[in-house]
């Protein structure tokens, strides 16, 4: 019925030990996330990853107010973690976990002051099946022309 | 990221391109309810909009006398584009940052905060 979305994955070199890397990333999620990439009405505040699995990944808006982003499925300092991500096209949270893509985060160290992080955002197809299924969208042409379209689009480098 | 192969990563490098994407994600709008929030021109935003089409991230409907756009419902160019494009920003960040904060010795006393 589902026909997978190639994941995100994208790569980068930090030149800190693995244990700061995997701090930075969680419990500084804050201090790094981009400010404008945020769900709720009110302008954001505050970007938390609870440490812990099962915890919360959620925003705090400037009122107070909280949006919820997704739950820590693995929680593995200093070397894994995997969030899911629960924030679907128009920019809201869908709360069925059947609708949940996942992020997993790998942190290897290459040396004493320098690590590399991997990052994969998968399984995008589930948010688009819920979105699809909320709006009652009828593409019409059924997953083989959404995924033409995908292709023909990939085709097209501006 | 495939980070140039990847038409959204393209199409959504330009800051005004993204800002019409992103308000169309909150809203479907006009070319003029654009402008409107925008400090560009209406032909400058027809013309990225023309650019979103054709990349398949925005689709046009004709509703009585307007043209009113809106993000693509199939939802996976769109999507996976604007997704790969929060991620390449989000790395470049997080990497300064790690580079940025002090490298903090004492991590038991950090876990009590």
């Amino acid at each position: 019925m589902t026909t997978s979305i190639p994941p995100i994955q994208g790569t980068v070199t930090v030149g800190v030990p693995v244990e700061h890397a995997f701090k930075v990333f969680t419990d500084s999620f804050h201090t790094w996330w981009p400010p404008q990439y945020h769900i709720g009405q009110a302008d954001m505040a505050k970007a938390i990853l609870e440490p812990r699995q099962g915890g919360r990944w959620y925003e705090q808006g400037v009122d107070g107010s909280e949006c919820d982003w997704g739950r820590v499925l693995a929680w593995e300092p200093p070397h894994r973690l995997v969030v899911t991500w629960q924030v679907n096209g128009q920019w809201q949270y869908d709360p069925d976990a059947e609708h949940a893509s996942e992020i997993e985060v790998r942190f290897t160290p290459d040396g004493p002051e320098q690590t590399t992080v991997e990052l994969e955002h998968r399984l995008l197809e589930r948010l688009v099946d819920g979105q699809a299924l909320r709006d009652g969208i009828d593409s019409g042409g059924g997953w083989n022309a959404i995924l033409e379209l995908f292709a023909k689009a990939a085709a097209n480098r501006y | 990221m495939d980070a140039y192969g990847d038409p959204g990563l393209g199409l959504l490098g330009d800051a005004t391109r993204r800002q019409i994407f992103e308000l169309l994600a909150r809203r479907p709008s006009s070319v003029g309810e654009l402008a409107q929030q925008l400090p560009i021109s209406r032909p400058a935003v027809s013309q990225h909009l023309r650019l979103l089409k054709d990349g398949g991230l925005v689709i046009s409907q004709a509703e009585g006398t307007r043209r009113v756009y809106r993000l693509n419902p199939d939802g996976v160019t769109a999507l996976r584009a604007y997704l790969d494009r929060i991620w390449v920003e989000a790395l470049t960040a997080f990497q300064k940052a790690a580079e940025a904060a002090p490298i903090d010795q004492n991590k038991d006393q950090n876990k009590e905060q």
